[in-house]
């Protein structure tokens, strides 16, 4: 008789459940592509390479992030940047720039080694392709747009959802806003990539009479 | 036989084989369905209103689908095995009575593939058939696992079916005291268990008389027994280790496109099959209030129908409740609770029926 109890007390168990997913309750998965799911704010999804807000390329062509990845998936090439037109507001840039998305582990690495913080990770995670070439991302891709858009692979599809770029995992300009190599180290946040949403820093000497101190050094 | 008779006979068959290819279609999603609101999930909702189409976008799927040959097959066998589950399921259904009959000028129409004398007999040897598919479909396969699992498969069928055929001789029994002697016409059978048992035990009526006439209250052990071995007779959880779902090594592993959909086909016919066959045993199969008179006469003519899937459907939910419900036996659990369980209940039951028929029928040995 205890087997018969103890079936009764199951039933009862998915009975309850269904009656409660009749009326609408406890539901534990979404209709995917129609409903998204909110992502956590430092989810891993595909990377970006930032620009600065006057349209310069973060990205110095250091191969550091190539270094850090343990997949072996980047690959970069620098070049030195042209003194009368630079892409980049250092010595060099990143003149190649390749992701290959078949090999990525989605650790976020190559975003802990960026010494600009010119790649970091948008919440994009649909990366289907028909074929191998595709799936390497190449700069063009992967770059977002001087007005601080970011490339979407298929923006065109009734089911891309273009906000998910809008929301990155902590999108951080490692030196001033405007992007002159003399304010490095002074660190913002900003919740979204794109132009900077406040105003632009004040110069050194602005900042030194300000705080009523002299130029220490040079 | 005359023309009109062979239309009409025609009709019976073509109707009864539509029924049960439409209710195979709606089970199917009916089942998905279900289990999904049991464990809280959504299920098929996008071919076609609420995802009703599910199993027609399914089925057009296998058909397209590569039916891979693997080297190694017996090919007679292996091309037949298919075609053996699905012919004995259709031809179970074809002895159920899903409706009342009604005329059609002289000729009288009853809404049953065929009523055979010998109806019950015909089941049980349909269904002892459908094994043949199923170890036929294993060794054919001329690979280790299908053939594990078509062993399994038989050893479950074949002793499940003693009991189910035990619990079943224990409602013949019973319906041969109801009426003019012994049947095991299923019209019959239905046909005795109209009215309520007030009607017949006049001593009780005021309380019997809302009690419908089913041979489930005098016979609920043999009903119990019954369901169980019916369960397992069509191989569902939790007694579904001959396909085993997760595991998959079952009789049909090296069946692909349609010929994998005709087992499947199968399994889902058998399960309307046993659960109308358990309805028109037990539940009073198509017997129902149809209100004539005071509703319109289609009305009332359809009624019984409605009943009857009213019926057996409501045993189908329990079947999808229970699947959503237990985990699966293990293979010496399932000989356990056949053999050491089922077989001396389904007995017991029967001496015990046997003893209080003739009790009643030549009175006391002893007086």
């Amino acid at each position: 008789m205890g087997l018969v109890k103890e079936l009764i007390k199951g039933l009862r168990v998915t009975g309850g459940t269904m009656l409660r997913t009749i009326a609408g309750g406890g539901l534990v998965t979404t209709e995917y592509p129609k409903e998204m799911r909110v992502k956590p704010q430092r989810f891993h999804g595909r990377h970006v390479l930032n620009r600065y807000p006057d349209g310069m390329e973060k990205c110095i062509g250091c191969e550091l992030c190539a270094g850090a990845c343990p997949a072996d998936c980047i690959y970069v090439r620098g070049e030195d940047n042209d003194p009368e037109n630079p892409t980049s507001p250092g010595e060099r840039f990143g003149f190649v720039y390749e992701i290959n998305m078949l090999r990525c582990i989605f650790c976020g690495l190559c975003v802990e080694a960026c010494p600009t913080e010119a790649i970091t990770m948008t919440h994009l995670f649909e990366f289907s392709t028909t074929n191998r070439e595709d799936a390497v991302y190449t700069k063009e891709t992967l770059l977002m747009e001087r007005d601080g858009t970011v490339p979407h692979m298929f923006p065109d599809d009734e089911l891309a959802d273009l906000s998910e770029l809008d929301t990155a995992d902590g999108w951080m300009r490692a030196t001033a806003p405007s992007g002159v190599a003399a304010y490095e180290g002074t660190m913002m946040w900003q919740g979204t990539p794109g132009p900077a949403d406040w105003a632009p820093e004040p110069s050194q000497e602005e900042r030194d009479r300000r705080s009523g101190e002299g130029a220490t050094d040079d | 036989m005359s023309w009109p008779q062979f239309w009409i006979v025609l009709l019976r068959v073509v109707a009864t084989f539509g029924l049960l290819l439409l209710v195979t279609l709606l089970n199917v999603w009916a089942e998905r369905k279900i289990l999904a609101d049991m464990q809280s999930r959504i299920g098929p909702k996008r071919a076609g209103p609420f995802g009703i189409l599910q199993t027609v976008a399914d089925g057009l799927k296998l058909f397209f689908k590569e039916a891979v040959t693997p080297r190694k097959v017996e090919l007679g066998m292996y091309l037949l095995a298919p075609f053996l589950a699905v012919v004995p399921a259709f031809l179970i259904f074809m002895m159920v009575p899903w409706g009342r009959p009604f005329m059609i000028g002289d000729n009288e129409v009853a809404l049953q593939g065929a009523d055979l004398n010998i109806g019950l007999l015909f089941i049980l040897a349909m269904s002892s058939l459908a094994v043949y598919s199923v170890v036929l479909a294993g060794w054919s396969s001329g690979s280790k696992y299908p053939l594990l699992g078509g062993v399994r498969a038989t050893a479950q069928a074949i002793s499940y079916e003693a009991a189910m055929g035990l619990a079943m001789v224990a409602v013949v029994m019973f319906t041969a005291t109801q009426g003019d002697g012994g049947t095991l016409s299923l019209a019959e059978i239905v046909n005795r268990q109209s009215g309520t048992w007030g009607d017949v035990i006049p001593a009780l009526e005021p309380v019997l008389q809302f009690v419908p006439r089913w041979n489930v209250f005098p016979q609920i052990v043999a009903f119990v027994i019954f369901f169980v071995a019916i369960i397992a007779e069509t191989n569902r959880a939790p007694f579904d280790l001959v396909e085993a779902e997760q595991e998959i090594v079952g009789f049909h592993t090296e069946y692909s496109g349609m010929r994998f959909a005709m087992f499947f086909l199968a399994e889902y016919v058998n399960i309307f099959s046993m659960c109308a066959i358990a309805a028109t045993l037990f539940l009073g199969g198509w017997n129902g209030p149809t209100f004539e008179g005071s509703v319109p006469g289609l009305v009332s003519a359809l009624l019984p129908t409605v009943w009857f899937l009213a019926k057996t459907y409501f045993l189908i939910f329990i079947f999808f409740w229970i699947r959503a419900t237990l985990p699966r036996l293990r293979y010496d659990q399932l000989m356990q609770l056949g053999w050491k369980r089922l077989i001396p209940a389904a007995l017991g039951w029967l001496v015990l029926s046997a003893a209080v028929i003739s009790f009643r029928q030549f009175g006391s040995p002893w007086s």
